[in-house]
């Protein structure tokens, strides 16, 4: 459902200001905070840093803050090089994974939230469960009526390169909660990135559940509150385009139809 | 357990912080417009109908459209239908699964803005 405003819970209040070091190249971090345990609503909490004492992308000053200033900061981070998926948020109004987001590509103060319309569960730390559940429903594995073949199943090499620009997606779900369609619609909207991978499934060559794939999709809401908004594919760190997948799915739809 | 409280999760802000793209723009927009013009639709139909009723009331009618406030809202209703008529076409394109790649989104979308503009300009200073 269509909702502006945040529910009263969830409303943002002025946090606590860290103190600031001696530098000549200070920037300030404004960071969403929530804190379960307080019974208090979210704040943002404004850190400085000194960026020539700090490497040079968004999740490196999150660390440092964390090491440094503030232990109680918690986020999500592994690979620190794009390819976990972990560290995904709202930097600067777009949703990206901090590791890739470079401090040069902000200009100003340096905004940090957990990505768009989410329950938090803490700090920066959104609760994904609904969203792996929505990937799972689209059953992302191979899936195959034939015997088995001897050896492994056999694919050429255009048909393999359809899978390019799917394969990659990591699923840091930047993209699904970038979306106000899966904003408003998020309970029955299956959201980019399920649908990029239900793509991503439905043309490989090798599988065999195309026609029933398509007919679990075959939805007003799972798939149709796609209007081509393309806030996935304006933010998707991985450079995908989910949007493109989506409106192939549609077109598969239609064709078969005729 | 780690999910006691998951019922009282504050929901993360959304539209207040996310940074406006020309697709998210042209997408609202296409909408309000579809709205806005079924609203203008109606304004004409009154103005016809006022026609065909007397020539009285359809002096009414057309002092109330042809009033300073009356054009505010038919040129806007214009714009509305130039922006309406060019994004639609580009969804038309979209739907053919071609010009969804993000420059070429970000491309047809400030050329629809912009046409849709000159478009309203022809018509009004032209025609």
């Amino acid at each position: 459902m269509v909702e502006f405003t945040l529910p009263k819970n969830s409303r943002m209040t002025i946090g606590k200001t860290w103190p600031k070091p001696q530098g000549s190249n200070v920037r300030a971090f404004k960071v969403y905070r929530f804190d379960p345990d307080s019974g208090k609503n979210p704040r943002v909490d404004t850190y400085y840093l000194d960026l020539d004492d700090c490497g040079p992308m968004i999740l490196d000053a999150l660390i440092k803050i964390k090491t440094d200033i503030d232990p109680t900061l918690t986020f999500r981070r592994s690979c620190r090089e794009g390819i976990c998926g972990s560290c995904a948020m709202n930097i600067d109004g777009i949703n990206t994974l901090a590791c890739l987001h470079g401090m040069d590509d902000v200009k100003g103060d340096v905004k940090i939230y957990p990505l768009p319309h989410m329950p938090v569960v803490k700090d920066l730390i959104p609760d994904l469960t609904h969203f792996y559940a929505q990937h799972a429903s689209i059953m992302p594995w191979l899936e195959t009526k034939t015997n088995r073949p001897a050896q492994e199943w056999r694919q050429s090499i255009e048909d393999r390169k359809k899978l390019d620009g799917l394969y990659e997606c990591v699923m840091c779900a930047a993209c699904s909660t970038s979306c106000p369609s899966y904003w408003w619609n998020g309970d029955r909207y299956l959201g980019p990135a399920a649908l990029l991978h239900a793509y991503r499934w439905i043309i490989d060559s090798r599988d065999e559940a195309t026609g029933e794939r398509l007919d679990e999709l075959e939805d007003p809401f799972k798939l149709y509150r796609c209007h081509t908004i393309m806030n996935c594919t304006n933010t998707c760190p991985k450079g995908l385009n989910p949007a493109k997948a989506i409106a192939e799915i549609k077109t598969m739809m239609v064709e078969r139809r005729v | 357990m780690a999910d006691v409280n998951r019922g009282e999760r504050p929901l993360s802000p959304h539209l207040s912080i996310y940074r406006w793209q020309v697709s998210m723009f042209t997408s609202m927009t296409h909408r309000i417009t579809g709205v806005g013009l079924t609203l203008g639709a109606v304004l004409v139909v009154w103005w016809f109908l006022a026609a065909s009723t007397s020539a009285e009331y359809f002096e009414f009618a057309d002092k109330v459209l042809t009033s300073w406030f009356g054009s505010m809202i038919l040129i806007g209703s214009l714009w509305a239908l130039c922006f309406h008529f060019l994004n639609g076409i580009r969804h038309l394109i979209w739907d053919t699964s071609r010009g969804l790649e993000r420059e070429t989104a970000q491309k047809t979308g400030i050329a629809v803005l912009i046409g849709s503009v000159a478009l309203t300009a022809v018509t009004l200073f032209v025609i």
